[in-house]
């Protein structure tokens, strides 16, 4: 728990979203949409509320996070090297051979990182399991997992839901970034799942739904998350894919695709960036 | 008379004794009752997890406990744990975590449920994944011991074990088990018999039958199809010169389907299959699907002729 300020994690944001256009651009691939819709959680669990050393990342009673929409690794980068687990240099590694950084985030590769994610639906049932060895070992430990609004389309994750309620995993937290867009398509046009809270709510889970772009609201979130220790808790973020950067939000476009040159100039640009 | 048992009550057995070990916990998806690891549960309820009718999430959660420390050991019918094959492919086999699944029910043997339970691919989905040992043994002696050794590997591992009662073989013998060798139970020059699962036996009873016949078969139980023994295999195709694998398993893959790979790229010898052969079983009782499968001993004898006929 580092403690910091909203100012300091929305500029550990900001930090974060340039880090993001600059890894998809020089790797001219990747996922900068769902990177950017997630990173203001991200920055706010990291830098507010989890349990981790930067210096002893294998340490057993870290609290874990498992991003298991693997895709959205620049972000999870990006935020690993703002606390110190990588450098700002490994960064430059996004998808080349060798790297710590590789195309999806994974626990061999990178330091900091608690599961080999790249298959959407597998990542809650992974927290489950470590949520479990925190109950048996006796351990406060929670394990934070994120999926994706298009993620919850797989079968598995209510697999989880399920099992997770009835096993009463109060110490199994669980994001939803809710940006509204898959690979093809909008949701809505892929599948649409309807009332999505209801669905949590109906599995047994304690649900919030918040403006996942609202530092303070995504604090205050994570705060009340702690408070739910009877069952698993799910925070429902209303993100926007690709936020921060103008033509990138809400384009199904940039889900998978890296940014030009000339994109990549515009992108720091409005992030901040003097040329 | 020779005892007979279900190796699916020496996993059941494995793990009522593994339980001395705090980091051993299981995994049931409703099958409990039937895989044997119910006798586990009984005695350790605070480390045994109900999945309910759902393996993919078990295999997964059984990957954050063996991330943790734990030793999960899983299980649900062999047919049943494809449905979670990426899982095990994805969240088990690439991060090598030492997850151990057991599939139970496993072949044509398992009878008269039909098709649907008997699992006949299983061996050879598994042995392609990077870092997963593979098992089929033969007695209830044998899969308990192996079973046994499972915490010590720091690896995944697949068990198949089978539904229906064998002979057993290893009593008192629990020294020669060992995963990753096979086991030499006959002597012969002539012909080896390379067998796993229920199917050792038949190897058995047709190595008795080639004998009357003035034929001298070697018998190997291969319980671990991988890591395959591979230094007793180039040791046989010098001394005999001819094999015939058998198994429960279809002849794609499978048992058959390692050793073929293995002696083309040393001792290349004539070589037969005795296996399901690209087809679904049906409801039948378990020797009716041997034999409708060409799974029996007399199988396995006639395919021994037929591979020292091809000898040069």
């Amino acid at each position: 728990m580092t403690g910091m300020s909203i100012s300091e994690l929305e500029e550990m944001a900001r930090k974060c979203r340039i880090e993001i256009c600059k890894m998809t651009h020089r790797a001219q691939a990747g996922h900068p949409g769902g990177s950017l819709s997630e990173i203001d959680i991200l920055c706010a669990l990291y830098g507010h509320r989890l349990r981790a050393r930067s210096d002893d990342p294998d340490w057993d009673d870290r609290d874990r996070f498992i991003l298991s929409k693997g895709h959205a690794s620049p972000g999870m980068y990006a935020v690993l090297a703002e606390m110190g687990f990588i450098s700002h240099t490994d960064l430059e590694s996004y998808r080349v051979k060798g790297g710590v950084c590789q195309g999806h985030v994974d626990m061999k590769w990178c330091p900091g990182v608690d599961f080999s994610a790249g298959s959407l639906g597998m990542g809650l049932s992974y927290g489950m399991g470590c949520s479990i060895a925190a109950n048996i070992d006796g351990s406060k430990r929670n394990a934070y997992v994120m999926v994706g609004d298009g993620e919850i389309q797989e079968g598995s994750i209510w697999e989880a839901a399920m099992a997770a309620a009835h096993h009463e995993l109060g110490n199994l937290k669980l994001f939803i970034d809710c940006n509204g867009i898959q690979n093809d398509d909008f949701c809505e046009a892929q599948m649409r799942m309807f009332d999505i809270p209801a669905k949590w709510n109906a599995f047994g889970w304690a649900v919030k739904v918040i403006d996942g772009h609202n530092m303070s609201e995504i604090v205050s979130a994570i705060d009340w998350m702690d408070t739910v220790t009877d069952k698993p808790a799910v925070v429902i973020g209303m993100t926007v894919k690709g936020k921060g950067v103008s033509f990138m939000e809400n384009n199904p476009a940039f889900h998978g695709a890296a940014p030009s040159d000339e994109q990549l100039a515009i992108a720091l640009s409005e992030l901040g960036v003097n040329a | 008379m020779t005892r007979m048992a279900a190796t699916r009550d020496g996993y059941g057995e494995a793990l009522l004794a593994l339980a001395d070990n705090p980091k051993v916990v299981v995994l049931e998806a409703d099958l409990g009752k039937s895989t044997k690891s119910l006798h586990f549960r009984k005695a350790h309820p605070e480390r045994t997890v109900s999945c309910g009718i759902g393996e993919q999430n078990m295999l997964l959660v059984g990957a954050g406990l063996a991330s943790s420390g734990y030793i999960p050991f899983a299980s649900t019918f062999a047919i049943f744990t494809e449905r979670a094959f990426e899982q095990m492919r994805n969240g088990i086999a690439r991060p090598n975590l030492p997850v151990h699944l057991c599939g139970s029910h496993g072949g044509t043997h398992t009878g008269t449920d039909g098709s649907s339970a008997q699992s006949i691919e299983d061996l050879a989905i598994y042995r392609t994944l990077p870092n997963v040992v593979v098992m089929h043994p033969c007695d209830d002696v044998s899969t308990k011991e192996l079973t046994m050794q499972l915490p010590g590997l720091g690896k995944p591992s697949y068990m198949r074990t089978a539904r229906n009662k064998t002979p057993v073989l290893y009593e008192g013998k629990e020294s020669q088990i060992k995963i990753g060798k096979g086991i030499t139970l006959i002597e012969g020059n002539d012909v080896a018999i390379i067998a796993c699962g229920v199917l050792v036996h038949e190897a058995m009873e047709a190595a008795k039958a080639l004998q009357s016949e003035g034929i001298s078969a070697t018998v190997v139980d291969m319980h671990t199809i991988k890591p395959l023994d591979t230094e007793l295999l180039d040791s046989l195709s010098l001394k005999c010169g001819a094999i015939v694998t058998a198994e429960d398993h279809s002849i794609i893959g499978g048992l058959g389907g390692a050793v073929a790979e293995h002696i083309v790229t040393k001792h290349p010898v004539p070589m037969e299959k005795i296996g399901v052969h690209d087809r679904f079983g049906e409801s039948a009782g378990s020797e009716e699907m041997l034999e409708m499968m060409g799974l029996k001993s007399h199988h396995i004898s006639d395919a021994a002729k037929k591979v020292i006929a091809r000898k040069a």
